[in-house]
């Protein structure tokens, strides 16, 4: 991974189609996509747009219509509603082979009866490149994803690790305007996995592509892209950047897909300056800070995140104990899961509710841990905390 | 250590099960016809000489075995009528076999393409032949076929000729019921390894710039040699030693070795005879077998 490969030029662009849009330029829209299978309303007009150099990642539950909406981008599937324009053509109808998109197999479909040089040149030779660029490319590829060595190998002969790695070449070789990754790295154990999104970033960085990748991971959706769409029932439910999904989910649902959350049930609401007060059943009021948007009419829950709650043995320390409005939530310590990093502690509290609060093991050998039924304040701040509509 | 008891036994029977078989049922009778072939024909009961007969004693087994030649295949290999008739039979067999893989293999691609649930409809269909008995279906053809028969009805109705076709006992009736009959030994081995292949390659390949025509070629086509090969075999072995379907279908001026072989049993009582030309069919088919089990080999190494 030495030489910096050259952004791509219309010469060597083998799909043969136009050169790149620059990267921040839109290169990707779709339009009131849909897709019915039968009955099933797999994809459910879906609008978005992506632009030049993106890693974009669709996250969502199994059935909720990313994989389909993935292969409608391939060209698999012919959506049944809507545009897709990439590069202002529209392409719904287009043929897989007659796309400048590329896709990465969830269980990466190499040719068995193929070496994996003749692998990652199979899409080459396809768009009549000269014997000799191909060599060079498949060159090239081959040590873009270290498989040096073995080029003559057939993939039943490669591990699972060595194989992602063929996939992803034989997918970038054509130097597609918009790689597509379906779940690229769901085969590999946990490890692997790791190292794996960190090369894939950086791939794709260096290469200034544009990648869509479709996981179920909501860890591995937040580590690698730039912004992620989350779908739920063949609809987009939020798109934003992965802070923005984390700390200011749009819904409930986003909420509890996205991470742990600790919620509480409104019951009543009231206003009080720049801040609101909610009425809760298990926790009692709580003082939360104003929602940018105002909330529509349905019931109110108060989200906040277990990093965010603090324990302590009398209440509120350090600068946050001077500001008049904090959530103090009295209870004793009912569950403690150590994780390594981190600990989770389940309090349960005094008014009737639950709360879990995650908290760093900043020192190796902390004499004044909490033990299981010691009372606890378990305590935030108005601004750590999000209202969301059920 | 319990378990290996309880299974040890009849796994251990299972692996010489096909040995016992294959010597019960294909060794000791290749010896008899081996013995037969090496014989002479002989006005007597059995219809050929020498007999060993162990209760004779020593000298008269010895007698016996001197008294066997190879003068039956030399015959046969110097004869015309066996040479044409083993060249037919291979021409036939080559053909008919070209024709069910042209046939059978849009068909296996088809079912293997149709919904799950459709599969084995269509599985079943092409298996219901099998539940009516094999004469009777090709004496249908006869039916079918004759002068007066329905498919002349309907291509005189149909104005496409003047006069009725002359169709039976002609070359082509005789590969209308090959091709008929063998059917779905080429569509079921197709279909198996078609129907496991990942639909996904086909996807990457089209993926990769691959127009359908190549993503048949250059996929498809490769990945389901395995079935091709076992179609291929699984028709042509039979085709070539096939004795009803020429017989009743086909003329009578150009044999097929089965039926040069029923001739030489049951018109000329020449058991010796007819126990060469079979030996000799069965080396001759032993050649493609040995060369199908050679490429499968060299298929599972360049797999390892």
């Amino acid at each position: 991974m030495t030489d910096e490969l050259p952004r791509t030029d219309t010469a060597t662009n083998a799909a043969g189609g136009d050169p790149y849009p620059a990267a921040g330029q839109p290169l990707l829209r779709i339009e009131g996509v849909a897709k019915t299978f039968g009955t099933f309303r797999a994809v459910d007009g879906v609008s978005l747009d992506i632009k030049a150099g993106e890693f974009f990642a669709l996250l969502g539950p199994s059935g909720c219509g990313k994989t389909t909406l993935l292969r409608m981008l391939a060209g698999f599937e012919a959506p049944d509603e809507g545009r897709i324009l990439l590069g202002g053509k529209d392409i719904a109808q287009a043929l897989p082979h007659e796309r400048p998109i590329n896709m990465m197999f969830q269980n990466y479909a190499l040719f068995p009866h193929l070496s994996v040089r003749d692998n990652i040149a199979f899409g080459l030779k396809r768009a009549g490149m000269p014997r000799a660029d191909i060599a060079t490319r498949v060159a090239e590829m081959v040590a873009l994803v270290k498989l040096e060595g073995l080029e003559k190998r057939k993939p039943d002969q490669l591990s699972g690790g060595q194989r992602q790695r063929v996939a992803l070449a034989r997918a970038l070789a054509r130097r597609p305007q918009l790689l597509l990754l379906d779940e690229p790295l769901a085969a590999l154990d946990k490890k692997l996995r790791e190292s794996t999104q960190g090369e894939l970033m950086e791939l794709q960085r260096r290469l200034g592509m544009t990648f869509i990748i479709v996981t179920h991971d909501q860890e591995e959706a937040m580590t690698m892209a730039s912004r992620i769409g989350v779908m739920k029932a063949g609809k987009l439910a939020q798109v934003a950047s992965p802070r923005e999904l984390y700390e200011a989910p749009r819904s409930r649902w986003i909420a509890e897909f996205v991470g742990d959350i600790n919620l509480f049930d409104g019951e009543s609401k009231l206003r009080d300056g720049h801040r609101l007060v909610i009425g809760t059943r298990d926790a009692g009021a709580l003082v939360v800070a104003e929602p940018r948007e105002p909330l529509g009419a349905g019931k109110l829950a108060v989200a906040i995140r277990p990093e965010k709650v603090k324990l302590s043995r009398r209440g509120p320390v350090s600068e946050a104990g001077r500001e008049t409005a904090i959530n103090r939530l009295d209870g004793v310590i009912a569950d403690i899961c150590y994780l390594g990093g981190t600990t989770t502690f389940k309090v349960k509290l005094d008014s009737g509710g639950m709360v879990q609060a995650s908290v760093v093991n900043s020192a190796r050998i902390d004499v004044d841990a909490y033990s299981l039924n010691q009372h606890v304040v378990a305590w935030f701040t108005p601004d750590d905390c999000v209202v969301l509509l059920s | 250590m319990s378990s290996r008891r309880i299974f040890a036994r009849p796994a251990r029977f299972a692996a010489i099960a096909p040995y016992v078989w294959m010597v019960l049922f294909f060794l000791v009778p290749f010896a008899f016809v081996l013995k037969i072939s090496l014989s002479q024909t002989a006005i007597a009961q059995p219809p050929y000489e020498p007999v060993f007969d162990l209760a004779a004693g020593w000298d008269a087994l010895k007698t016996a075995f001197a008294a066997l030649s190879i003068d039956n295949f030399r015959l046969i290999v110097s004869d015309d009528i066996y040479v044409f008739a083993y060249v037919r039979s291979l021409t036939v067999a080559v053909t008919a076999t070209a024709l069910l893989l042209l046939i059978g293999y849009p068909i296996a691609y088809g079912m293997a393409r149709l919904p799950e649930r459709w599969q084995a409809v269509a599985m079943v269909l092409v298996i219901v032949p099998f539940w009516t008995s094999f004469l009777i279906r090709i004496y249908a053809w006869i039916n079918i076929l004759q002068h007066d028969g329905l498919l002349n009805q309907i291509l005189l109705a149909l104005h496409l000729v003047s006069q009725p076709v002359v169709w039976l006992s002609t070359d082509t009736a005789m590969y209308i019921g090959i091709v008929y009959s063998y059917l779905p030994f080429m569509i079921l081995p197709l279909y198996a390894t078609l129907a496991k292949m990942e639909p996904a390659l086909e996807e990457a390949a089209g993926d990769l710039g691959a127009p359908p025509w190549q993503v048949f070629w250059l996929v498809t086509f490769p990945l389901s040699l395995p079935g091709i090969g076992a179609g291929v075999l699984l028709c042509f072995i039979p085709i070539v030693g096939e004795f009803v379907i020429p017989d009743l279908l086909a003329g009578s001026n150009s044999l097929m070795i089965g039926q040069t072989l029923w001739l030489e049993f049951f018109t000329n009582k020449d058991w010796p005879v007819a126990s060469a030309a079979a030996i000799v069919l069965l080396v001759v088919l032993l050649v493609p077998l040995l060369l199908y089990e050679r490429l499968q080999k060299r298929q599972l190494e360049q797999g390892r």
